[in-house]
């Protein structure tokens, strides 16, 4: 395989430069490389700080150990079995919901516009509340719903709610602002859904759907990783490869067609990859607020890029909802759900954004 | 006028709705490859409605497109977009992008999804901002441009996708006279020195008949003139199209028509 020298070093906002390796060629940017690394690098160090920190503390050398098949049987078991299972999980569902909101912000060219807002993440928690409430009862669709659990039905909700805003955004095309209008809409009512089912259900189930609804990692494990990791690795390689794509689309639909973007596919891709995306990662820990949201934003300012970067987003969302596991599991006597942390420093974000962006928010 | 050249864009028997009204019934239109054609006419005319349908944006309810002999409709549309660009009417970037980066995205047709950067897109790149005047500004934010930089910035994009042919919608929308002509100039210099077909919307009727080769008036849902700018703008031709009471003199610098209104 040929490799051409980098042409000319330049500034980051600089594409005059980059590197061609074979058939791949890109324009060199180094400030998003350094701030990737430096996340990847996050990511990795809270994983294993995640890992090593429990009733049983661990060393970050001893889960090194642990993890590479030495140390003592029961370090073995305590992180192989036990905390593995968990921080694997914290750490894709971050990946998968900082890639989703990247996806669904830049082609709607809209920050507002995450699986959260528009309806999908409502529509997995009815689907999952309904499990568990309708579980107990006389309903026929019990069965059914029992029969997959609480992941089937989340999973169900989230892609009835995404055809659901799909197809009533449909007028001979999708444009952003009606998905995002109906979303708003198609999620009131999934969300209305839901509290009627908390209302009418048993208090011990109502109990359970609330832990669930507030998105935890306390139930994660092996099982209840597996359909997670095998989405993820599937679904996050397709992610990147839109990336091009993405970056058309964000010059609006016209010009976009113009430069030779199939735009209706180009969406139906990117909708279909962040509905399978968040659906899998609300399977499998309840709906983990405001992640998809902010994360990308977050990635966005400190790459300085025009849009989130995808494989920056899922690293920031990997690195915060570990972080916030964390600091559920430390900080606060007793143990507060991961969803708890993220949505206490998302929510003040979200103002925040409001109050600072406006007219970004506005155009 | 008979012709054997394939021509650049041709529409036959188009028949065009927007919001669900219909603006064409059968429109037929010939475009001849390296000239300037403006659309004029009305508001509510259907200029940029035609235009639309030209660019494959507006699929047409009858009838169909044809680049350079071929239905537009059956190409796939990277391959439209290596014989054919078109730039929007106000388009907007996002903030943070910079002019280089917006241009470059101009090379999508011929770039693969692997490749989104090569060193011949660069270098195409690079000449399309010099061909703009855009070399100075190229590593600055987009949005941070004043309106007539901007709209250059959007002109390089589409000279940097070098397609044969340009569909313009009313690039001098929002610009001062000045930066009106600048834009204008420009197109036709990018005309004359590569060859490219133009096909543009203008609402400067003067302006138009400045800088176009041939004018074609649209009206009522169909072409009520057509032809080089002195034959069309007629007091006529304007009283028809436009509901307007004007005289025409050629203009004092280049001799193309110059429409003075009538006083009330």
């Amino acid at each position: 395989m040929s490799t051409s020298p980098v042409a000319v070093r330049g500034p980051d906002r600089n594409p005059r430069a980059g590197v061609v390796v074979g058939p791949i060629g890109l324009a060199w940017r180094p400030r998003l490389i350094a701030v990737t690394v430096v996340a990847l690098a996050a990511a990795l160090v809270l994983l294993v700080v995640s890992i090593g920190v429990g009733s049983v503390a661990l060393t970050p050398v001893d889960v090194v150990r642990a993890l590479t098949g030495g140390g003592t049987d029961l370090q073995r078991l305590i992180v192989l079995q036990l905390r593995l299972p968990r921080a694997l999980t914290g750490a894709l569902v971050g990946l998968v919901l900082g890639i989703a909101g990247a996806l669904t912000q830049t082609f709607t060219r809209n920050p507002l516009a995450t699986p959260d807002v528009i309806g999908v993440t409502s529509g997995a928690s009815a689907g999952a509340v309904a499990a568990i409430v309708l579980g107990g009862g006389t309903y026929s669709v019990s069965t059914l719903l029992l029969g997959g659990g609480i992941p089937v039905a989340a999973t169900l909700g989230a892609l009835i709610a995404a055809a659901l805003v799909y197809g009533l955004g449909w007028r001979g095309g999708v444009e952003s602002y009606r998905l995002i209008l109906v979303g708003i809409g198609v999620g009131s009512v999934l969300t209305a859904i839901t509290s009627y089912l908390l209302v009418r259900a048993q208090i011990s189930e109502a109990q359970q759907a609330t832990v669930w609804l507030v998105g935890s990692l306390s139930g994660a494990s092996w099982p209840s990783l597996w359909p997670l990791l095998a989405v993820a690795s599937v679904a996050v390689p397709l992610s990147i490869a839109t990336s091009t794509a993405l970056g058309l689309s964000q010059l609006g639909d016209e010009t976009a067609v113009g430069v030779g973007l199939s735009i209706q596919r180009h969406r139906l891709t990117v909708i279909a990859l962040a509905v399978v995306l968040t659906a899998a990662a609300v399977a499998a820990a309840g709906p983990v607020g405001f992640v998809a949201f902010v994360v990308p934003q977050v990635a966005l300012r400190v790459a300085a890029t025009s849009r989130p970067p995808i494989v920056l987003s899922g690293l920031v969302g990997t690195a915060l909802v570990l972080a916030a596991d964390l600091a559920g599991r430390t900080v606060f006597p007793g143990e507060v759900p991961v969803g708890l942390v993220t949505t206490v420093v998302g929510a003040p974000y979200l103002i925040w954004l409001l109050v600072r962006h406006r007219k970004e928010l506005v155009s | 006028m008979t012709t054997t050249t394939l021509p650049a864009l041709e529409a036959r028997g188009l028949r065009l709705a927007y919001d669900g009204r219909t603006v064409f019934a059968g429109l037929d239109l010939r475009i001849e490859p390296g000239s300037v054609t403006t659309l004029v006419g009305a508001n509510g005319s259907g200029k940029s409605t035609l235009l639309k349908a030209l660019g494959r944006i507006l699929k047409p309810s009858a009838g169909e497109v044809l680049l350079e002999g071929e239905p537009i409709a059956r190409l796939a549309t990277k391959e439209v977009a290596r014989r054919l660009a078109l730039l929007p009417q106000s388009p907007s970037a996002p903030p943070g992008m910079s002019v280089r980066d917006l241009v470059l995205r101009g090379r999508n047709p011929h770039q693969t999804w692997a490749r989104p950067w090569s060193p011949d897109d660069a270098a195409v790149v690079d000449r399309a901002l010099e061909a703009t005047g855009l070399t100075d500004v190229a590593d600055r934010d987009v949005a941070a441009l004043s309106g007539g930089q901007r709209q250059r910035v959007w002109i390089a994009l589409v000279v940097a996708q070098e397609a044969a042919t340009l569909l313009l919608d009313e690039p001098t929308t929002f610009l001062d006279l000045t930066h009106q002509l600048d834009v204008l100039r420009l197109v036709r210099r990018i005309n004359r020195e590569s060859g490219s077909t133009v096909v543009m919307v203008l609402h400067d009727l003067s302006l138009a008949a400045r800088y176009s080769d041939r004018l074609v008036v649209l009206h009522g849902g169909g072409v009520v003139a057509d032809g080089p700018p002195a034959e069309v703008i007629t007091p006529a031709t304007l009283e028809l199209a436009f509901g307007l009471r004007a005289r025409v003199i050629p203009d004092p610098v280049t001799g193309t028509p110059l429409v003075v209104p009538e006083d009330d």
